[in-house]
């Protein structure tokens, strides 16, 4: 396959960037999105250029590493997929493939494709977590009896790989969907409800001051959200914010 | 109010009470109207009791337009904080892919009902005030009718009312059902809550715009 690249590239968070040209030959369509960016990388650095820097590790779905904007959608056109589980049998040849990073205030760019999203992280350290006693008298937690619909959702929401499509794809730069998955994961199961209202209250805190926008429920999100997460955690977001904010 | 109204969740919940406390008024608005069609007695008695009653002009009237400045203010500064939330643009950005028009563009929709609303006062609100309350007319029970047939002669008019309504059509069909996902219900209910509101979103607004021609075309 032969492709035409239009990719995003920056040098550093402080300098500007713009679209660059670049055409790739040898693309097979059984390659993965990353692997044919390895291919431009390897022609980039023959030819004595730098390589385009983006974000991976697993490659195979389950980090949450890889991001880039495909086309105009987070992971690019396929559903259910991270960018490392995109083939390029899903682009025709000669086909034209803007590259871009996910974009948002909150996501700062660090090089090329590479934002920086460590909001999500200190969204987690707000409240995502539950306390436990580790000093030798734990309990097992398969010793505590859970409604198997409710363990389900939970287990559900704890699939969130904490990507950052939904913001990517979100017109506002929303963070909901993450926010609401790392709650609902929690909130679910009998151990996350000693620290409901706090957690809740702290992590939609960290949530605004981070500058995510608001969610106006377009449901862009769970479209393009490599693990599915359902709207019904943003839902459940709202009521558990309800409740902790009547508890006070 | 900026410490009940300090975080996101906040002010959607906020925006969706008001849209939601707006959809109640907008159905009685209109099953007032529609006796204008059937009976113009009857729409002249329940116009003359709403516009007399003190309950209806001191504390409904006030209730209801802090709910309508409310959501306007409120659907600003949420549209304005999305905006900033994305300093830099994508060069290609493929909303249509994951999220209908109408739901990424309801400050469009919002925008064209504001406006019409601006011409719905200058109509019909800003000449009962004065009627009423600047040059102390006496009161006509019978005047409310002729006055809407009145508004309705002109093409005009009657075209302006007809698109405003599509959009606020467009605005209900994304808002009635957003406003119930805010407050937190996503259940086996959604589905139908969501029939629901697109049922109302077209038979409501189609409605007024029925009424609308019914008049322009019988007077």
């Amino acid at each position: 396959m032969k492709l035409k690249l239009k990719i995003w590239r920056q040098k550093n968070a402080d300098s500007a960037g713009k679209i660059v040209d670049y055409d790739i030959n040898n693309v097979s369509p059984d390659m993965s999105f990353l692997e044919m960016l390895d291919v431009l990388n390897e022609d980039l650095i023959a030819k004595g250029d730098d390589p385009v820097e983006f974000d991976h590790d697993c490659r195979e779905g389950i980090c949450g590493a890889c991001s880039l904007q495909i086309n105009g959608e987070p992971h690019g056109p396929d559903r259910g997929v991270t960018t490392c589980q995109l083939h390029m049998r899903k682009f025709k040849d000669g086909d034209t493939i803007y590259i871009e990073p996910f974009r948002a205030k909150a996501f700062p760019v660090v090089k090329d494709l590479i934002v920086d999203r460590s909001a999500f992280d200190r969204i987690q350290q707000a409240g995502g977590y539950i306390s436990v006693n580790t000093s030798g008298n734990t309990i097992d937690a398969n010793a505590i009896p859970i409604n198997k619909h409710d363990a389900d959702k939970a287990f559900d929401a704890a699939t969130c790989i904490g990507c950052g499509a939904c913001v990517a794809a979100c017109k506002n730069a929303s963070a909901m969907l993450f926010t609401s998955a790392k709650v609902s994961q929690f909130s679910l199961l009998p151990q996350g409800k000693v620290e409901a209202t706090e957690r809740v209250m702290n992590m939609v805190k960290q949530m605004d001051l981070e500058g995510f926008g608001n969610c106006t429920n377009t449901g862009a999100c769970e479209v393009e959200c490599p693990k599915g997460i359902s709207l019904e955690n943003i839902a459940r977001l709202n009521r558990e914010y309800l409740s902790a904010s009547v508890k006070g | 109010m900026s410490g009940i109204l300090n975080t996101s969740i906040a002010r959607k919940i906020a925006m969706a009470l008001s849209g939601l406390f707006l959809i109640i008024f907008l159905t009685q608005h209109f099953i007032i109207n529609f006796t204008s069609v059937v009976s113009p007695e009857s729409f002249n008695e329940i116009s003359h009791f709403m516009g007399t009653n003190p309950l209806v002009q001191f504390l409904l009237q006030p209730v209801l337009i802090f709910g309508v400045v409310f959501h306007f203010v409120m659907g600003f500064i949420l549209e304005l904080q999305n905006r900033a939330a994305r300093t830099t643009g994508y060069a290609v950005y493929k909303g249509s892919a994951n999220a209908n028009w109408v739901s990424r563009n309801m400050i469009i929709s919002g925008l064209v009902v504001l406006a019409f609303m601006g011409l719905h006062f200058y109509d019909f609100w800003v000449p009962e005030m004065i009627y009423k309350y600047v040059e102390f007319n006496s009161e006509d029970p019978n005047r409310y009718y002729e006055e809407l047939v009145h508004k309705f002669e002109s093409p005009a008019r009657t075209g302006i009312y007809a698109v405003s309504f599509i959009l606020l059509a467009l605005h209900l069909w994304h808002g009635f059902q957003s406003a119930f996902q805010t407050m937190g219900v996503n259940n086996k209910y959604t589905p139908a809550i969501k029939n629901l509101g697109k049922a109302f979103a077209v038979l409501i607004p189609f409605g007024f715009v029925v009424i609308a021609i019914f008049h322009h075309f019988n007077h």
